[in-house]
C-alpha cells in the first residue's frame, strides 16, 4: 500500500471538479421540490444533457456552445415531464421513471457513433496571481468557468429563495398549492418555470461529466449521478447551502476512492466502487429522521377544480 | 341610502351537472355587514369566487362603485379593494406570518417595514400577532388574524369573509365581532358568509339567502326569526331531533391520563385526557379545530397505539390493539375527513365496506373476501340511512359530502357497535342530511350503545349530547352535564378554563 | 378552450383502451424516428412487430417469446404489487442480480454433487436472495423512514458491483483459464435450468411467471391482503383507519417483489444466460418498470405487456441483424411507450371537453 501517491492538493482540486455534475444536478432538483414537484427523471435528463453537449461541443468544436446545448436538451426533456405531471395529471414518480428511462434510450441513441472521441478541452482559467498561489490557487482558482457557474448558481438559488418574491411565491406554491392557487398565483407556470429550470441544470451537469469530468461518452456514464443528485436534495434538507456540502462530501469520496484503487490498498476496486452508493444510503438513513422540511406538497398532484 | 358599493346583477355560472348559482342578484353597501347565508351547497363560495376573481361567471354583470368590474384574477379583485379572508385553504404552515401577509399583498414592502406595519395594525384592531412565527405554530384563532391582517393592509373597501367563525371560541367571536364593527365604522363593506343564524342576527345588517344557487330573498336579520330564515334557507321546516330522558348505563369506555404525541409536526399532542363514557349516553366532546380532535379519534380507532391501560373497554386494556382487533371488541369510530379517511374515494361502496366490516360482517374468510356478501351488507347500509347513489358499485368520490356521510356513519352504525366514536359526524353537510345522522346517533344511544360525539358545532352538541368537555390545546377540561351549561361557560371550558368556579369570580 | 374535467369515477373502457391506443402511437411516433434513422419506417415496424410472430421463423420466435417474457413478467407483477401500494421498489436489477448470485452460487457450492434436490435449492436460495436484498430498502424505510426509491436504486449499483466481484472472484471458474464468468451451468446437471420442450427453449420460469400470474390474480381480487394493498395505495389514511399496518404491508410488498425479481435472475442465469458474468443481466428489471404500468399493474396486463415487451427486444433483435437498426433505438422505442401511455393515461381519470370562450 502507497499513499503517498496521493496529492492532497490535487484530491482537494480533483473534489471540486468531481462535485460539479452533482452539484448543478442537485441545485436544480431542488428548485423543482421547493415548487412541489418530484422529479426522478434527473438520471435522463442528466444523461441526455452529457450526449447532446458532448455531440454539439463535438460538431462545432465549442464547449460552450456544447453546454448550451446540454442545458437545452435538459430542459427540453423535463418539459416532457412537466407536460406529463402539470397537464396530463400523470403521477410524479411514473413520470420521473419514466424519464429516466427515456433518456437513457434517447442519449444511448444519440451517442452512435460518438463513442471513443476526444471531445474539444474546456479550458481552466487563469486568473492572475490568484492562480499562481500555491495549494490554494490549485484548489480554488484553477478550474474552468461551469465550476464557478456551479458555485454562482447555488448562491443564487439560495438568495433567490431566502430574499426575493419569486422565491417566497415558489415556495409558497410548494408548501400549498391550494393555498397559492386561491391567492391567484399561477402553480401550473410557476411549476413549470421550475420544472425547466430543473432540467437544464441537470443537463448541464450531464454535460460537465461528458466534457470535462471524463471527458469522453460512453453509454450510461451517468452511472446513477442523477439519482445521488436526488438524495443529496434531501440530504440538504432542501436547503441550498447544504446542497454544496453534500456535493462536497460525494465528489469527496468518489475522487477518495478512485485515487485508493491503484495504492494496491488492500480493499478490492469493486468495493471502493460501492462506496458512493453505500456512503448515499447511509446519508439518507441518518437524514431521513427529519422529514418536517419537505416542502408540503411536494408530489402531490394538483389541480384546479375551481 | 347610499350608493351601492358593489351591485351584482344576474350573476349565472354553471358546471357541467349542476348549476352552481343562477340569476343572482343584490347590492352591497358601504359600511354595512351583509350576510350571504345558506346551505353547503347552495352556492355561496362560488359566488363569492366570482366576486374575488377565482371563477369567472358564465353571464351577468358586476358594478364597483357604480364603474363595470369584471376581476380576471384574485390579483386584480384586490386592485379594486375587494379582499377576503378564507376559511381554509388560505395559509401557508411552514412560512413566517410575514411571509404569509406578503404572499397575499400585490407590492410588499421590505420584511422589515411589513413586520412594523403588521404589528401596527394588529394594535389598531385588537388583534395581537407576531410577524415572526411560524404559521404553523399558530392556533386556529391567530391564523384567522394572519388572514385578516393580510386583507386589512390592503385597505379594502370590500372585506369578504369565508365562515369566519366556525374555528373560533365564543370569546374570540366577540373579539372578530368588534374588529368587524371597527372596520364598517370606517366605511368598509363587509360580505359575511355563515350558516350560523345567531350570529348573523348578532352581527348583520342585511341577508341574502341563497337555496339552490338562486337568491331566494333579502331580509333584514335583525327582524326575522331565526326559524323563519332557516325555512328560507331550507326551503322547509325540518323536526329537530327529539330530546330523550337518559339514563346512564354501566362504564364501557375508559381513558385514564391518555397521552399522545402529535405524529405531525404541526398536530396537537394530547395530555392528561381522562374520562368515562357511559352505556346509553352521547358524551359530546367541543373545541376549537386543532386542538387534538384528530389525535383523539386516532387514538380511540387505533390507528394511534397508546399505552394499553390508558384506554380500556370493560375494564380490559386496549390502548395496544390495533383497529381491526378493537372493531371485534364493538369499538367502531369515523373519522371527519370522509373522501381517503373514513372512506377510499376511487373506491366503490362494496369495497368500502371492507374497511372496517370484514370480522363483524363476515365479510372475509380465512383471508378471502365474500364479494356478494360485501355488496349486500354495502345494500343495506343504504337502504337502511337513505344513502342516494345509482347503486353499491358507484365511487365513494361521486357522492355527495351528506350522503356519502350517511353512508359512512351509516356503515358504523350498522355493526351495532357497543362504543361508536364520531368525529364531526355532520360537517358540510346539508340540512335534511345532518338532522338524519342526528336522529340515528340518538337512537343508538338509546338502544344502550355509548357514543363519542366530537364535534366544533356547538348547538349540535348542545342539542344531543347528555354530558360536555371540551378540548383545548390537547387537554380535556371537566366533563358537566349539557342541561346545565350556558353559552359563556361553554366559551370558558373551549377557552382552556379548566375551573370553573374561579373563573365565575 | 381545452380544459380537463375529472371524471366522478375512472373509465373502465379508458383504462383498457389506453394501452392499446398508447402501443399504437409509439409505433407511429417508433416509425417516425426510424424514418429519421434513414429505415423504412414500415419495413422496421414490420420487422419488430410481424415477423416473429408471423414470419418465416416463427415457429422458432414464437417459444422465444415466452422465454423472454417470463423473467420480466415475474418482476413486473411483484413491482405492480407494490406500485399499487405506493411502495416504490425500483431496484429489481439489483435483486434479479443478487438472486443469480445466490441461486447460482448455491448450485455451485455443490458442484460436482449430482442430486434432484440441487435445483429446487437453487430456486430457493435466488427467491431468498432477492427477498434479502429488497428487505435492505424496506428494513430501513419502516425503521428510519428513508425512501425507498432512492436505497433501492442505490443498490442496483451496488449489486453490480458485487456481480463483477463474484464473476472475477469467488464464483469464478477454475478451469476457466482465468477468464472472467463461472462455470457453465449448463455443463452441470443437477443445476441447470433445462429445456421443459424439446427445442422450445421454454424452461421453469416460464412456468414460475404463469404461477405468479395467477397467484397475484387472485391475491389481488379475492384476498384481503390483495383489498389491503390496492386500499394503502389509494387511500394510506383510509388504510391506516382500516387497520393496514404501513409497515408491515410495506415489507411484505418489498419482500415479494425482491423473492420474484430474485426467482428471476436464477431462472435466467441458470437457463438461458447458463453463468455469472458480468453483463449476464440485460436490464430485464428495469423494463420490467414499464411492463408494470403498461399491464396496468393487472396481473393479466402484465401477462400481455410482457409478451409485447418481450416481442419488441426479438423483433428488435432481428430489425438489429437484417436492417442494422441500432439496438438503442429499440431501447428508446421502450421508453417511449411508457411515456405516450402516461399521457393517454389522463383519459382514465379525466374528460376533456372543448370550453367556449368564457364571458368575463
Amino acid at each position: 500500500m502507497d499513499l503517498s501517491a496521493i496529492n492532497p492538493t490535487l484530491l482537494l482540486a480533483s473534489l471540486i471538479v468531481a462535485s460539479t455534475p452533482i452539484l448543478l444536478a442537485a441545485i436544480g432538483e431542488l428548485v423543482v421540490e421547493r415548487a412541489g414537484v418530484l422529479n426522478l427523471g434527473v438520471e435522463g435528463m442528466m444523461i441526455t444533457g452529457a450526449i447532446c453537449g458532448f455531440a454539439i461541443a463535438v460538431n462545432t468544436g465549442s464547449p460552450f456552445v456544447g453546454f448550451v446545448a446540454a442545458a437545452l436538451g435538459g430542459a427540453v426533456l423535463a418539459l416532457l415531464f412537466g407536460f406529463l405531471t402539470q397537464f396530463a395529471l400523470a403521477n410524479q414518480v411514473a413520470s420521473g421513471l419514466a424519464l429516466t428511462l427515456f433518456g437513457l434510450g434517447l442519449s444511448a441513441l444519440l451517442g452512435q457513433g460518438y463513442q471513443g472521441i476526444k471531445p474539444p478541452p474546456t479550458r481552466a482559467l487563469d486568473i492572475p496571481v490568484l492562480s499562481d498561489l500555491p495549494i490554494v490557487g490549485p484548489i480554488l482558482f484553477s478550474h474552468d468557468l461551469m465550476v464557478y457557474l456551479a458555485l454562482a448558481l447555488v448562491a443564487a438559488v439560495w438568495a433567490m429563495l431566502k430574499y426575493t418574491r419569486l422565491g417566497l411565491i415558489l415556495r409558497a406554491v410548494g408548501e400549498n398549492h391550494d393555498a397559492a392557487h386561491a391567492l391567484g398565483y399561477k402553480v401550473v407556470r410557476v411549476r413549470l418555470l421550475a420544472i425547466l429550470f430543473g432540467g437544464a441544470c441537470a443537463g448541464l451537469g450531464g454535460a460537465y461529466l461528458s466534457l470535462v469530468r471524463v471527458p469522453q461518452w460512453t453509454e450510461g456514464m451517468t452511472a446513477g449521478y442523477g439519482w445521488i443528485a436526488l438524495a443529496l436534495v434531501v440530504f440538504a434538507s432542501w436547503k441550498a447551502g447544504r446542497v454544496l456540502l453534500g456535493a462536497w462530501l460525494f465528489g469527496g469520496i468518489s475522487v477518495l476512492q478512485l485515487n485508493l484503487q491503484p495504492t494496491g490498498i488492500p480493499i478490492p476496486a469493486e468495493y471502493l466502487s460501492m462506496s458512493p452508493y453505500l456512503i448515499t444510503i447511509l446519508v439518507l438513513v441518518i437524514m431521513s429522521g427529519d422529514k418536517s422540511r419537505a416542502p408540503g406538497s411536494l408530489g402531490r398532484m394538483f389541480h384546479a377544480s375551481e | 341610502m347610499t350608493k351601492p358599493l358593489l351591485s351584482i346583477e344576474g350573476l349565472t355560472k354553471a358546471y357541467p351537472g349542476v348549476v352552481a348559482n343562477e340569476d343572482v342578484s343584490f347590492d352591497i353597501h358601504p359600511g354595512e355587514v351583509h350576510a350571504l347565508l345558506g346551505e353547503n351547497g347552495a352556492g355561496k363560495s362560488t359566488l363569492v369566487k366570482m366576486i374575488y376573481g377565482l371563477v369567472k361567471p358564465d353571464s351577468g354583470t358586476m358594478h364597483l362603485h357604480g364603474k363595470p368590474y369584471s376581476p380576471t384574477e384574485p390579483s386584480d379583485a384586490r386592485r379594486h379593494g375587494v379582499a377576503m379572508v378564507f376559511q381554509h385553504f388560505s395559509l401557508f404552515d411552514a412560512l413566517t406570518v410575514a411571509e404569509n401577509v406578503a404572499l397575499g399583498m400585490e407590492t410588499p414592502p421590505t420584511m422589515r417595514t411589513l413586520a412594523a406595519r403588521i404589528r401596527d395594525v394588529s394594535e389598531t384592531y385588537g388583534l395581537p400577532l407576531d410577524p415572526g412565527r411560524t404559521v404553523g405554530d399558530l392556533s386556529a384563532g391567530e391564523r384567522q388574524r394572519v388572514e385578516i391582517i393580510r386583507c386589512l393592509l390592503q385597505d379594502p373597501r370590500l372585506l369578504i369573509m369565508d365562515e369566519p367563525t366556525s374555528v373560533l371560541t365564543p370569546q374570540e367571536v366577540a373579539i372578530l365581532f368588534e374588529t368587524l364593527r371597527k372596520l364598517t365604522s370606517e366605511g368598509v363593506a363587509i360580505l359575511y358568509i355563515s350558516h350560523k343564524l345567531e350570529e348573523i342576527r348578532t352581527l348583520c345588517d342585511r341577508a341574502t339567502v341563497l337555496r339552490r344557487g338562486r337568491n331566494v330573498g333579502t331580509c333584514d336579520p335583525a327582524q326575522t326569526t331565526a326559524q323563519a330564515m332557516a325555512e328560507m334557507m331550507v326551503g322547509s321546516a325540518f323536526a329537530s331531533p327529539a330530546k330523550r330522558d337518559t339514563a346512564p348505563g354501566r362504564p364501557r369506555l375508559t381513558l385514564d391520563a391518555l397521552g399522545v404525541r402529535a405524529p405531525s409536526a404541526f398536530g396537537t399532542s394530547l395530555k392528561d385526557v381522562s374520562l368515562t363514557l357511559h352505556a346509553g349516553e352521547i358524551l359530546g366532546i367541543g373545541g376549537v379545530a386543532g386542538n387534538g380532535q384528530d389525535e383523539l379519534l386516532a387514538a380511540l380507532s387505533g390507528e394511534l397505539l397508546v399505552p394499553a391501560d390508558a384506554l380500556r373497554l370493560d375494564d380490559s386494556p386496549i390502548g395496544r390493539l390495533p383497529p381491526q382487533a378493537r372493531r371485534d371488541l364493538g369499538l367502531f369510530s369515523a373519522p371527519e375527513e370522509r373522501l381517503g379517511h373514513a372512506a377510499a374515494p376511487d373506491m366503490s361502496l362494496t369495497e368500502n365496506t371492507l374497511l372496517t366490516g370484514t370480522a363483524r360482517q363476515d365479510l372475509s374468510q380465512r383471508g378471502f373476501l365474500d364479494w356478494p356478501r360485501a355488496r349486500g351488507f354495502a345494500e343495506k347500509v343504504i337502504g337502511a340511512f337513505d344513502v342516494r347513489t345509482p347503486g353499491p358499485e358507484t365511487a365513494a368520490r361521486a357522492l355527495s359530502g351528506g350522503n356519502l356521510q350517511k353512508f359512512v356513519i351509516g356503515r358504523e352504525m350498522a355493526h351495532d357497535p357497543e362504543v361508536l366514536v364520531v368525529n364531526q359526524p355532520t360537517w358540510g353537510v346539508d340540512a335534511a342530511a345532518a338532522a338524519f345522522i342526528r336522529q340515528a346517533l340518538m337512537d343508538l344511544a338509546a338502544r344502550g350503545a355509548a357514543i363519542l360525539v366530537i364535534s366544533q358545532d356547538l348547538d349540535e352538541l348542545m342539542q344531543i349530547s347528555d354530558r360536555f368537555a371540551a378540548l383545548n390545546a390537547g387537554r380535556l377540561s371537566d366533563i358537566h352535564p349539557t342541561a346545565d351549561l350556558s353559552t359563556e361557560q361553554v366559551g370558558l371550558m373551549m377557552g382552556g378554563a379548566h375551573d370553573m368556579e374561579v373563573a365565575h369570580v | 378552450m381545452l380544459t380537463l374535467e375529472r371524471r366522478p369515477q375512472p373509465s373502465r373502457t379508458w383504462s383498457a383502451v389506453a394501452p392499446v391506443l398508447a402501443v399504437v402511437i409509439t409505433m407511429i411516433a417508433g416509425g417516425a424516428m426510424f424514418a429519421a434513422l434513414g429505415q423504412d419506417p414500415v419495413e422496421a415496424i414490420r420487422t419488430i412487430f410481424w415477423e416473429p410472430l408471423f414470419g418465416e421463423f416463427a415457429s422458432y420466435y414464437r417459444p422465444q417469446l415466452l422465454v423472454k417474457a417470463a423473467p420480466l413478467i415475474l418482476i413486473a407483477i411483484g413491482l405492480a404489487l407494490g406500485f399499487r401500494a405506493n411502495i416504490w421498489n425500483i431496484g429489481a436489477e439489483g435483486q434479479y442480480i443478487i438472486g443469480a448470485l445466490t441461486g447460482a452460487g448455491v448450485g455451485l457450492a455443490f458442484y460436482p454433487a449430482e442430486s434432484m434436490l440441487i435445483f429446487p435449492l437453487m430456486v430457493l436460495a435466488g427467491a431468498l436472495g432477492g427477498w434479502a436484498w429488497a428487505m435492505i430498502p424496506g428494513l430501513l424505510k419502516v425503521r428510519f423512514g428513508t425512501n425507498e426509491i432512492l436505497v433501492s436504486l442505490m443498490l442496483v449499483y451496488v449489486a453490480e458491483q458485487l456481480l463483477a466481484k463474484m464473476a472475477l472472484g469467488l464464483l469464478r471458474n477454475p478451469e476457466g483459464r482465468g477468464f472472467p464468468g463461472s462455470r457453465n451451468l449448463r455443463d452441470y446437471p443437477s443445476a441447470h435450468n433445462a429445456e421443459l420442450f424439446a427445442n422450445t427453449g421454454i424452461h421453469w420460469g416460464v412456468v414460475a411467471a404463469l404461477i405468479a400470474v395467477i397467484f397475484a390474480y387472485i391475491l389481488l381480487t379475492r384476498h384481503v391482503l390483495g383489498f389491503h394493498i390496492r386500499l394503502a395505495g389509494q387511500a394510506p389514511r383510509a388504510a391506516r383507519f382500516a387497520g393496514v399496518a404501513p409497515a408491515r404491508l410495506t415489507l411484505i410488498c418489498l419482500g415479494l417483489s425482491g423473492a420474484l425479481a430474485g426467482l428471476a435472475g436464477l431462472f435466467e442465469v441458470a437457463g438461458p444466460a447458463g453463468q455469472v458474468s458480468i453483463d449476464f443481466n440485460v436490464g430485464y428489471g428495469f423494463t420490467a418498470i414499464i411492463v408494470a404500468f403498461l399491464g396496468r399493474l393487472h396481473p393479466v396486463g402484465i401477462l400481455l405487456a410482457g409478451l409485447l415487451m418481450a416481442l419488441t427486444y426479438i423483433g428488435g433483435e432481428t430489425a438489429e441483424s437484417n436492417l442494422g437498426l441500432p439496438a438503442a433505438a429499440i431501447q428508446m422505442f421502450q421508453g417511449m411507450l411508457l411515456f405516450f401511455l402516461l399521457a393517454v393515461d389522463m383519459l382514465t381519470h379525466f374528460r376533456l371537453r372543448w370550453k367556449t370562450a368564457e364571458v368575463a
